[in-house]
């Protein structure tokens, strides 16, 4: 950065910062988008200090050996402003988030823990909705809320309510998905539609705000992951869900932790209005968060079966092929236009942002 | 610069002096303010918006007349594509 | 979409790629301005598959890009105040001042919102009365109407506690910029499609006719770019340097009336610096002085803030074509999209972040980081 730069510090003061942008001397927004500065943050300052390898396999969740079987472990904190928006509320985030977590990882979701932080002033209606959403969405789920925990902090932190859960799954036998285990030739498919969560969110943000037909996706993976135990096995490599950083971030960190490369194909499925939402704003689809899609990396020979398998839920039944697993570029995730030129897609620095350009 | 997309003004109305309507970008909407080109649009017309304003209104005629000329060079070129290849079968260079 | 979705039908465009590769005699070098057309050529690939045909040169055309340093650092010394709301497009969050950029200050307090429409920060101002509220007014001519509407309308309903800080550019000195350079290898321009919706392209022909470059006014869709090419490269093959308009749908030779109007009511040519390439004069935009109260260097005193570029970064020579992104000796070593030297790099259609994805893929040696 500019050592000869000639702003008077009074100008700034109480502003200049005291390190240059690359060290971040402070937690920036772009450190939770799921981008590279939250891959820089877990890598340089939670992974040295808590690293063991449950923790490095960097999962949806973590596997830990139990009396002689495994079980997965996960968590998950809910920070979204609005609480309420199109499709949902901060509620069903909480417990779909979690079990699509365990999901992942090939688990059977069954306890969850829910812990909250509310901000004083916090409308009771707003709370009991968030609560009624978390005990219906569970009940369908499958899993129970065992233990819990409130805290209560001074008005204006919080936006309102922060929530965090953390849950428990069981795992079969030989069911063991993972990041790290693509192969070049796996098919990678959706299961459903991309952009809705994050669009939806973006409607209602002030500033940005507009209408449209757009709501939050969130729904329980898990039916789908059960179906893919059942008609695929261990032809399922990864699962993951495409949630902040969308569809991009996902296939980055799979390409990065199998050291493979990615190739999409021309097109994405993504609903007209998220795409004239996203036009609009000129966001692209690719790295906008979902709540209810997940990727699947495949074996070739398993590809018919397994989008059958996800096609027999209405949670999968837009579920489709966007590309493949290739030996070049590895850790690349790259994009093959219509005009048959390549377009490489990165993760993002932090969140995107609308442009004007 | 210039992020513009096309869209349909469903709604026209008056917000304090400054004409402004809602326009549809295929399924979403939102308010556009029209006070560069309120003298030729009404409800149903296509305007090109940047930062929530029209710019432009789109000029339908031409937008197909000149597809339809790019449309017909496209397929132009698949007939002679097709006859280079009917002219190399028969052994004559194109 | 409609008068969208159709302009990228795939079949069409390779159609298109293939009549100018089969319509050139010798290899072409043509600029498009607009870093929304970049966007749209990087995006598809358009420059990788013309390959022996054209070369395209990325032009100046982002303002994110060529907001001078010192603008910027003003930006964060306002975002920084506590009774100000500072609100800005999106895109000059991330775009790298002397020392931080806005979501920095965002992260140490600063109340920095992003709108869509100048209009919301001006709704903002009269939801907020107790603060200042100031709007970062960047762009080329397509967006000094929507500028301008800002300020006229605040003043209008008497909104006093808004202001905006401007940094407009105008395209033709640019390209002249560029075209007077004894290094410029530019043959051929598409100029910028919304830039000439509401300009027009009058003033254009003049400069097709001093350089001799043919100039066409085109589009942001895959079948917009490659027919504007295909238009610049017949004329270059025909000899012919005239001012053709592929955007038809859209722009009229006169432009929006209407909108150079209250331009020209609300705002006055000034000198005005481009961030990695100077003073280019009569280049920019600046508040008349009957509108001294919404003028926010005026209003805050910001006048004293001055700022220097830092030396590693070439965005200068990038930003007119003279440099590959890939032949900086700071690209990719001191300057990649995470540590952006300059805003080439943080802008997503800037020439640097463009090539930063596309030269890795190239290179092929290169791992994610």
């Amino acid at each position: 950065m500019s050592a000869t730069s000639t702003l008077r510090s009074s100008a700034l003061q109480g502003v200049a910062c005291p390190t240059p942008v690359v060290d971040h001397a402070k937690v920036l927004l772009g450190h939770g988008s799921g981008g590279k500065l939250s891959a820089q943050l877990l890598r340089d300052r939670f992974l040295p200090r808590f690293g063991n390898r449950y923790l490095e396999a960097l999962g949806d969740g973590a596997r830990v050996p139990v009396e002689g079987t495994e079980i997965v472990v996960s968590t998950d904190t809910f920070v979204v402003s609005p609480l309420e928006f199109p499709g949902g509320n901060i509620g069903h985030l909480a417990v779909h988030g979690t079990v699509n977590d365990l999901a992942m990882m090939g688990a059977v979701p069954r306890y969850l823990s829910a812990g909250f932080v509310l901000e004083e002033g916090l409308d009771m209606a707003v709370l009991d909705r968030v609560l009624d959403a978390m005990a219906e969405t569970a009940a369908a789920c499958g899993v129970e809320i065992v233990t819990g925990d409130t805290k209560v902090v001074d008005r204006g932190k919080a936006d309102g309510l922060y929530v965090n859960t953390t849950g428990v799954g069981f795992l079969s036998e030989a069911f063991r998905p993972s990041p790290d285990l693509a192969r070049p030739g796996d098919s990678i498919l959706v299961s459903g539609p991309l952009g809705r969560h994050g669009m939806a969110i973006m409607a209602v943000r002030e500033g940005l705000s507009f209408d449209a037909d757009i709501e939050s996706d969130t729904a329980s993976l898990s039916p789908l992951v059960t179906s893919l135990r059942e008609s695929v096995g261990e032809g399922v490599r990864c699962l993951r869900d495409a949630t902040r950083g969308g569809l991009a971030s996902a296939l980055n960190e799979i390409a990065s932790a199998s050291g493979v490369g990615v190739e999409l194909a021309g097109s994405v499925p993504v609903p007209p209005p998220v795409e004239a939402a996203c036009e609009m704003l000129g966001l692209d689809p690719l790295y906008v968060a979902n709540e209810g899609v997940m990727v699947a990396f495949v074996a070739p020979e398993a590809e018919a079966r397994a989008l059958a398998a996800m096609r027999a839920h209405p949670v999968g039944e837009h579920a489709t092929k966007v590309g493949r697993v290739v030996p070049e570029h590895p850790g690349m995730v790259v994009l093959r236009t219509a005009l048959g030129g390549t377009r490489v897609v990165d993760m993002l620095p932090g969140d995107q942002l609308p442009r004007i350009c | 610069m210039c992020l513009g997309i096309p869209g349909r003004i469903i709604e026209m109305a008056d917000d304090a002096g400054l004409p402004v309507g809602t326009v549809d970008f295929g399924g979403v909407r939102r308010e556009v303010c029209l006070s560069y080109v309120a003298d030729e649009v009404g409800v149903g017309d296509y305007v090109v918006v940047h930062v929530g304003f029209a710019i432009s209104k789109v000029d339908e005629e031409e937008a197909k007349r000149t597809f339809e000329v790019l449309r017909e060079m496209s397929q132009l070129d698949e007939l002679e594509w097709m006859a280079d290849l009917a002219d190399a079968a028969e052994g004559v260079s194109p | 979409m409609k008068y969208l979705s159709e302009y990228r039908d795939p079949d069409m465009a390779r159609a298109l790629v293939d009549r100018i590769r089969r319509s050139a005699t010798r290899r072409w070098t043509l600029m498009e301005v607009c870093g929304g057309q970049t966007h749209t050529i990087v995006k598809q690939g358009i420059h990788e598959v013309l390959g022996e045909a054209v070369e395209m040169i990325h032009g100046p055309g982002c303002p994110v890009c060529v907001t001078p340093l010192e603008q910027i650092d003003r930006a964060l010394h306002l975002a920084a105040r506590p009774d100000v709301i500072f609100t800005s497009f999106g895109d000059m969050l991330r775009v790298p001042g002397s020392e931080c950029d806005l979501l920095a200050i965002k992260a140490r307090g600063g109340n920095v919102r992003v709108v869509y429409s100048p209009l919301d920060a001006v709704e903002i101002a009269r939801k907020n009365p107790d603060k200042e509220v100031v709007f970062f007014a960047v762009g080329f001519e397509t967006t000094a109407p929507a500028n301008a509407m800002a300020v006229w309308r605040a003043r209008e309903l008497g909104v006093e506690n808004f202001s905006v800080l401007v940094s407009h550019v105008t395209v033709p000195p640019a390209m002249v910029a560029i075209l007077e350079d004894p290094e410029n290898r530019v043959q051929g321009f598409l100029a910028a499609g919304h830039v000439c919706t509401i300009m027009g392209w009058e003033e254009y022909e003049p400069l097709a006719e001093r350089y001799r470059v043919p100039i066409v006014v085109t589009g942001f869709e895959p079948l917009d770019i490659l027919e504007g090419i295909w238009m610049a490269i017949r004329q270059l093959e025909d000899g012919r340097h005239e001012v053709e308009n592929q955007y038809v749908r859209s722009v009229r030779r006169e432009g929006n009336r209407s909108a150079q109007k209250l331009v020209t009511t609300v705002f006055e040519l000034v000198d005005r610096g481009w961030r990695g390439i100077g003073t280019i004069p009569g280049s920019g935009l600046g508040l008349r002085s009957e509108f001294a109260p919404y003028d926010a260097e005026r209003k805050f005193g910001l006048e004293g803030i001055r700022a220097e570029e830092s030396r590693d970064c070439h965005a200068g020579e990038v930003l007119k074509g003279q440099l590959k992104p890939y032949e900086c000796p700071a690209f990719g070593g001191l300057c990649t999209p995470e540590r952006p030297l300059g805003a080439p790099m943080v802008s997503s259609e800037g020439a640097c972040a463009a090539y930063y994805n596309f030269g890795r893929m190239k290179a092929g040696t290169v791992t994610a980081s």
